[in-house]
Order: C-alpha cells, then structure tokens, then sequence
C-alpha cells in the first residue's frame, strides 16, 4: 500500500470497528519456504522496494538465508510447473481470485488453470490489513503482476544460463521459455527442478502495458465457478470437524444491558458445555437445535439503561459531537478562501439539510466460526474481511500471542465491510476452549441484524452561494456522524468549508461499501440539482459548467449520451429524470436514473439506470459490469426502503420478513458504459459505482413529481399525493 | 427423537431427528449436504430452496417429518456425474454469481420453475423467482441464465431429468 493510500484510509474516521492496529511485521526464513512448498523459485513482493534494495544493498537475488520484512505477496514455481499465489487478501464476491489469477496468468505466460491462489490465511499468506477500499485491484493486482513478471525473467536467466547464451534472444510464453534463433525451448518446469532461488521485486520490473494484455483486460469466467453451482464450495459455515459441537450465545435483551445474575444450571443438566465469563454467556452442545435449547433454559436478570430511538435519531446526532475526538487527529476539516463572505455575496444562497438512516450490510451467510484448540494453540475458519484482525483480536481475547493463533477464510457469502470483525470467531472460540472440542457457531439472522455494526447514519447540512451564470461561488458542508469519506466537493468552487462531525452513535456502527461516500455524494448532488432547478439551468449543464475534471466529465458526458438526456420523453406522466456521480476510491462515476412514480398508490418504481464508469485499465470487464450492476441494484435498497428502525436499545426490524432489500420485481433495466483508459492505472470497482444512484434517483423523483425528498431512504413508505 | 426415511437425490436414508427439525438442518448436518445454505430461517431468501416432488420449497421452514414419503432434491443431486444441469451450466456461462450463496437456492428454484413452464417470460420469470435474494444484485445476469437455461433445455435431453 502507498503511503498515499494509507492517508488516504486513514482519513476515513467512520471505518470506527478497525481500531488502530500496529502493522504486523512478517519475517521468515526462506529455508522454511522451500521445505514447506517444495523446490523451484520463489518471488516475493514487499511493500517499500527503495528501502529494502538499500536495507540489502540493492542486490535483486537474494542469496542469504533471510527474507525481507514488510512482505505483501508472494508466489512459488514449483518444480511441477504448478504456481501457487499467496496473498492476505480474501473473496467474498468481488470475483478476485479470478482476476488475481488473470494479472499473474498475463505476466507469466501460463494458463490460468496452472495458477492456484491461496487467500486469507494466516499461517501461509503475508500480513494483509484487510480486504476493504476497493484496494485490491491498486495494490495488490499490481504487486501480482510484478512479482510474475520477476519470476517470468528469473526463468529467462535460468535458461540463458543453461543454454550459456545472451537472455535477449530468449522469450517466454505458454510456460515455456524458447530461444528464436535455435528454436529450442524449456518448460518453467524443467527449469525450476532443483532450484531454490529466491527473489524480491523492486520497483523497475517491468511490466506488459494494458495496451499490450492478452489474458487480463479480457473477460474471464468465475475460475472456480463450478463448486459453487454444485454447491461444493464450503464456506465458512459450511466447516466441519470431527466430535464438533455447536455454539450459542446468550444475547442481552438490549444494547449495553449488563449482566446481573445468571443461573445456568437447567442447561448444563441438558448436557451442553455452559460458559459463564464476565458479561460473556454460552452453550455448546451436540447440535445447535440443543445449543439453543439450553440458551433458552438459561435463566438471567439484565440491568438495561434508557437508549435513544431512531425517532429522534437526527436531534441526538446533532446534539452529541464530539468535536476534537476524532481519532485520526486531522482530515476532518478543508477550508479554503473566505466563505461567508462569499456566500453573503452570492447572487443565489441556498441552505438545506439531507439525512441518511442506519442500514445493514444483510450479507446472505452471516457470520460463522468454526474454532478448534491444539493445546494452547488456536485454529479458527471464519468468515472475514480481516482475517490478521481477527487474528490479532482472538490474540488479545485470549491473552496469546498471535502466532498461537491462525485464522482462515473459506471465500464467504459476502462481506460489503461488515465482516471486519471477529466476534463469532472470539465466542466459537471462548465455548471450544471449554468444551475441549471443536466449536462452530452461526449468527441467525436476527443475531446477525441486531449484534453486527450498521452504516452510519447522518445528518449533512449544505449552504452554497452561487452566481446568476452558474459559477458556484460558495459551500458551506457539515455532516454529522456519517463520514468523511467523498467529503470533499471535486467541483470547482473558490470558497469551500467542509467539516466532518464526529458523534456519538447510538447504534454499533462500522464500514459499509462505498463507506460515507453515499451519504456525502447524495447530499451533494442532490444540492446541485436543487442549485440548477434554482437557476432555471439544465442539470447536467450546470454540472459541467463546474467541473473542470476530465475523467468525471468524460463520465458524465458518456452515461448522459447513452440515456439519451437530451432527447428524454418529458411527456409521459410520472416518468422522471435524473442524474448523480462523483470520484471515489480512483474510481470515476455518472449515473443516470429514469423513474416512474404513481401518486396515487405510492409506488415508485425505478425503470431504468445507464452507470458510465471509468477506473483506468480495465482488468476483467464483464466482471467489472457485474460489479457495476450489483452496486446499483444494493444501492437501490439504500436509496429507496432500508432503514433500520431502534428503539431503547432493540432494534424494531431485524428480520428479512421486516427488512426490504433489494429483489428480482425492483431491479429495473441496467446499462452500464465502460470507459477503458490503458494509459491508466487499474482501480477497484466494487464501491464507487454505488455512490451515483441515490442522488439519480431523488433527483428523477423531483423531475416526476416536483417533491424533493432529502432523507435516505427516499420512499420506504412510497410516494403519495399529499 | 424419532427415525425418519429420508429419499434424498435418488437415496434412502435413514435418520434421527426431531420430527419438528428443519429439513434445512437435517441435509447440512446429519446427510452433510451443505449446498442448502441458511439465510433467514423464516422463508423469505430462498438460499435453502430444495425440490419436494419437483417443486421448489424453502427448507428452512419445512419439518423433517413431513417430507419423509417424499422425494427431495438438493443442488448436489442436480448434475448426472461431471455432467452439469442446463440450469447450472447457463449460471456459470451467464456468470450470474458473485458470492455464490444464494446460487443453490436460485438454481433450484429456477429448475422447478423451468419444469412447470419450460420457456418463461421475463416477466414469469421475475415473478417466479421475486422469494429468492441475491444480495450481491445480480438479478438481471440471473434472468439471463434461466433464459438461456431453457434454451440449452430445449437443445438438449438433460433437462428432462430434472428435479427427479
């Protein structure tokens, strides 16, 4: 990760559940490398390549005993011909291990069948922060490529050796390296026998340009596909051990109840292992229908204290800052030129307030452990977007020293940044230590609704000062609560004030995909629809007017051509309009939104929705346009019905029968416009393009129906004709 | 406890269970067949979808003992050997997954529904198929493999054994 990326994060205050947790630093014994993986060459990538070619004396090949530190991937020629790619990073949908495997397929000329990847595993993959950012594709498919393409020249030297000839004449593809000249040719298998070469890759390895890729820029199917419309795929709650038994956690009847007294003895007289530590109570039994009947024999007293309710969310939001706690220190605060001079100067002033609600990720598996103990050894499949987090938090739970403990990530049912944390790990854990056997432990539903973090919610408060010819002279932006993340306005405005609030949240709350981006791209660009309806000026036009960025103006430009914005039928009843976009995560945005309201019985269907999206080289495009769409469709549930409703510490709608998402009747026509720049570096794609679809939408709701809605969700009760 | 004859994929099995257990519980526990997935426990995803004489039910809320003169079929009966159903081979042309959870249960639903009517319309088709959640989103790419389902049905005798 660069330094600039790690600011960049850094500066995302709502990512609340990661805590700040010391980078761990890998180191390992090559020897131990080759003993475990067998012979042939190894390739390591390593996070700072200046420092370690001066820590090494900038020697490329390695020949001491030692690896570097500060390691991020690494990848292992067998002497089989067989590669196995290690990385921290884990799949739960974004298709990765397909991609990965398209970056190292391109870089080393071999199919991508010969590549297996091994993922988020802590015993055998370097230190990874998490799988979160949209960073995969940045960093780590760039880290990939480079280290294929080190182990693809280290096989061109191996044979320019063994042929005692120049390396020039020599080139490698489909596993094999050939020399023009003779017409002889190797395979990588044959020149990895009896090798044990190691290498790290520094900065000046060359890579093939995206004008140039053959297997990446193309698209690939899901490599491993086939196991899950079998359903073979063992996700995480889909681990078994032998003599396991199933866990269960006795939940408080509220957030932040305490524990008075509790009597347990009926359940352990059901033969379930019972554990009572601090405020922590569960059962493990021979199956979970008996784990949750000796729960329910549990008999506990609860000291609740009086919660907030989401009646009053907003009013408490705004009332409970906490100016100056924010953890990260600075970020939360831009000023530039002289604001309220410039607003009070404006020839239009406009000042409105946008609200967002708390909303759950609802990840179709929820959360599940199956932990076992060795001793004092602890070995824990979850599923998790941090599988070094939740090692780091089982070694703090536990008081052990992280390498007594190891986590591994099964691919799991989806994450969407509500699986940073180990929470089912620590209690799959916590029973399995008292029962002497394994423990596996799945959230209900209900545990997952109510027990997991939410996305933020928030109130965001905009004043804007604007000229008669459509400069935007002023922007005034507070958000309370929700984030900081797409905070900043990339439009042009010489006098801007942008303030990021930190609150007291009365719900758990944590990342969620796309993070604040949502909440701070909704207020914004619905404020700029409101702006241009204020100035009697075309939306789009007005946008352009104030955007001198060529990458989100080409978006705008391409997703409006494609919707047709100009020659739209504005006859129609109740059809509606609009548009949205923005810059997130390297990742540029327009989303154009077609919406059809009946007044008279509420519904608002939306009908059709073009995304122009441009993030540099395109890697893999019809999973990029899968992401695309799955963003927009998550998206609609945020933009039109999810809330999660609270009251003193319960929440009201924690089960699927009570909380709407998304389903096959919402979705309405997607066209997706893919705008590949191979003069660009590849970015992630699986938040930004989630950002520009509530403001479309309450933008069309405008267009159709003069109502402007400035709360997300838009329509959880419909839209009636007041 | 009781025994219970289970007819799962074509075999008999013999199991003790509480005849008001989850079916859902049954297969992934007791039979180890762990393509049915949990999602909700009440019926509303669809991500535990099994046949029962052909026709898509929600495991999850199916009692054991109710299904026991019945024959089930799960996502592991579907394929003949290597040889995959039209409805899981267009899924995986149509790459009509992300996370995949939700794929067993809308690959099962979609054979029940290709069974009553061997060529859906769109809008049958997201009729059908409105109980089953894809959270990831991938709605539309769904719609497209049961499309192409039916015509790799249609070109084919392997749909014919579907659902057994």
């Amino acid at each position: 990760m660069s330094e600039e990326l790690q600011k960049q994060i850094s500066l995302e205050p709502e990512r609340y559940e990661l805590a700040a947790a010391a980078p761990y630093r890998f180191d390992l014994d090559r020897r131990d490398f080759f003993r475990f993986l067998g012979a042939g060459i190894l390739v390591a990538s390593v996070l700072k390549p200046a420092v370690i070619a001066q820590e090494s004396g900038g020697a490329r090949q390695r020949r001491g005993d030692s690896l570097p530190k500060e390691i991020d991937a690494w990848l292992h020629l067998g002497e089989n011909g067989k590669v196995t790619v290690y990385t921290g990073k884990v799949e739960m949908g974004q298709n990765i291990r397909t991609s990965l495997s398209q970056a190292v397929a391109e870089e080393l000329h071999i199919p991508m069948g010969n590549i297996e990847m091994v993922m988020g595993d802590t015993q055998f993959t370097p230190f990874d922060m998490g799988t979160f950012g949209s960073r995969t594709t940045p960093t780590m498919n760039l880290q990939l490529r480079k280290v294929a393409a080190a182990a693809r020249e280290m096989l061109i030297g191996l044979a320019a050796a063994q042929w005692g000839t120049d390396r020039q004449n020599l080139s490698a593809a489909e596993g094999k390296v050939t020399d023009a000249q003779t017409n002889r040719s190797l395979e990588y298998s044959a020149l990895t026998k009896g090798q044990q070469l190691t290498q790290t890759v520094t900065s000046d390895t060359a890579l093939i340009p995206a004008s140039g890729w053959k297997v990446a820029g193309q698209s690939a199917l899901k490599v491993d596909g086939r196991e899950f419309v079998t359903g073979r795929h063992r996700y995480p709650s889909d681990q078994k051990l032998p003599d396991m038994l199933h866990g269960k956690v006795l939940r408080p009847p509220s957030f932040g109840a305490t524990l008075l007294s509790v009597d347990t003895q009926k359940a352990e007289q059901m033969g379930a292992t019972v554990v009572h530590d601090g405020n922590f109570v569960g059962a493990a039994a021979a199956n979970a229908e008996l784990a949750a009947a000796a729960i329910s024999a549990i008999h506990a007293e609860w000291k609740s204290e009086p919660q907030p309710s989401s009646k009053d969310l907003f009013d408490y939001l705004r009332k409970n800052t906490v100016e100056g706690k924010d953890p990260t220190g600075d970020g939360d605060r831009y000023d530039v030129g002289a604001v309220d001079q410039a607003l009070s100067s404006a020839d239009h002033r406009l000042q409105q307030t946008y609200t967002v609600s708390y909303i759950a990720h609802v990840p179709l598996e929820p959360r599940a452990a199956l932990a076992k103990w060795d001793g004092d050894k602890v070995t824990v499949w979850t599923g998790t977007q941090r599988p070094f987090g939740v090692r780091g938090q089982l070694a703090e739970a536990f008081r052990i020293p992280e390498d007594q403990v190891r986590v591994l990530m099964p691919d799991t049912g989806s994450g969407y940044g509500g699986k940073h944390t180990g929470e089912t790990a620590i209690e799959a854990a916590r029973l399995a230590r008292a029962a002497k056997r394994p423990v596996k432990l799945t959230w209900t539903r209900e545990e997952e609704f109510t027990w997991a973090y939410f996305r933020p919610a928030g109130v965001i408060d905009v004043s804007s000062g604007v000229r008669n010819d459509g400069s935007i002279t002023a922007w005034e932006f507070h958000n309370y609560n929700s984030g900081s993340a797409g905070i900043r306005t990339y439009y042009e405005i010489p006098n801007q004030r942008i303030v990021f609030h930190a609150a007291n949240s009365p719900l758990r709350q944590g990342s969620y995909r796309a993070l604040a981006a949502t909440a701070n791209h909704f207020a914004r660009e619905s404020h700029m629809d409101e702006m241009a309806h204020s100035l009697k000026m075309d939306p789009l036009e007005f946008r352009l007017k104030n955007l001198k960025d060529e990458r989100l103006r080409a978006v705008f430009t391409a997703a409006a051509k494609q919707f047709g914005w100009g020659i739209r039928d504005k006859t129609l009843p109740g059809r509606g309009f609009g548009m949205g976009g923005g810059y997130e995560k390297l990742g540029n945005i327009a989303t154009f939104a077609e919406v059809q309201v009946d007044r008279k019985s509420g519904d608002v269907k939306v009908v059709r929705v073009v995304s122009a999206f441009e993030c540099g080289a395109i890697v893999n495009p019809d999973n990029l346009r899968n992401q695309i769409e799955g963003s927009n469709v998550q998206g609609l549930g945020g933009a039109l019905f999810e809330a999660i409703e609270f009251d003193n510490g319960k929440i009201l709608n924690g089960r699927m029968s009570q909380y709407r998402v998304p389903r096959f009747s919402d979705v309405p026509v997607l066209e997706t416009v893919l705008l590949d720049r191979k003069d660009l570096p590849s970015a992630g794609a699986g938040e930004c393009p989630m950002i520009g679809l509530a403001p479309a939408v309450a933008n069309a709701i405008f267009d159709a129906t003069g109502v402007r809605l400035r709360s997300l969700p838009l329509v959880p009760e419909g839209l009636k004709a007041s | 406890m009781t025994t219970i004859r289970l007819t799962v994929n074509g075999s008999a099995h013999t199991v003790d269970a509480d005849a008001q257990t989850s079916l859902l519980s049954v297969l992934r526990e007791q039979l180890d067949l762990t393509g049915s997935k949990y999602g909700c426990g009440e019926g509303q995803c669809g991500a535990c979808t099994v046949l029962i004489d052909g026709k898509a039910q929600r495991s999850c809320i199916t009692k054991v003992g109710t299904v026991s003169q019945k024959q089930i079929t799960t996502i592991e009966g579907l394929a003949s050997g290597e040889q995959l159903h039209p409805v899981q081979q267009a899924f995986l042309e149509a790459g009509a997954l992300q996370c995949g959870y939700c794929t067993s249960g809308m690959i099962m639903s979609a054979v029940a529904l290709l069974r009553r009517n061997p060529e859906p319309k769109e809008s049958e088709i997201i009729a059908f198929m409105d109980g089953n959640v894809c959270r990831c989103g991938t709605y539309p790419r769904i719609v497209s493999a049961i499309q192409k389902a039916a015509k790799l049905a249609k070109g084919t005798s392997a749909g014919k054994g579907a659902g057994r």
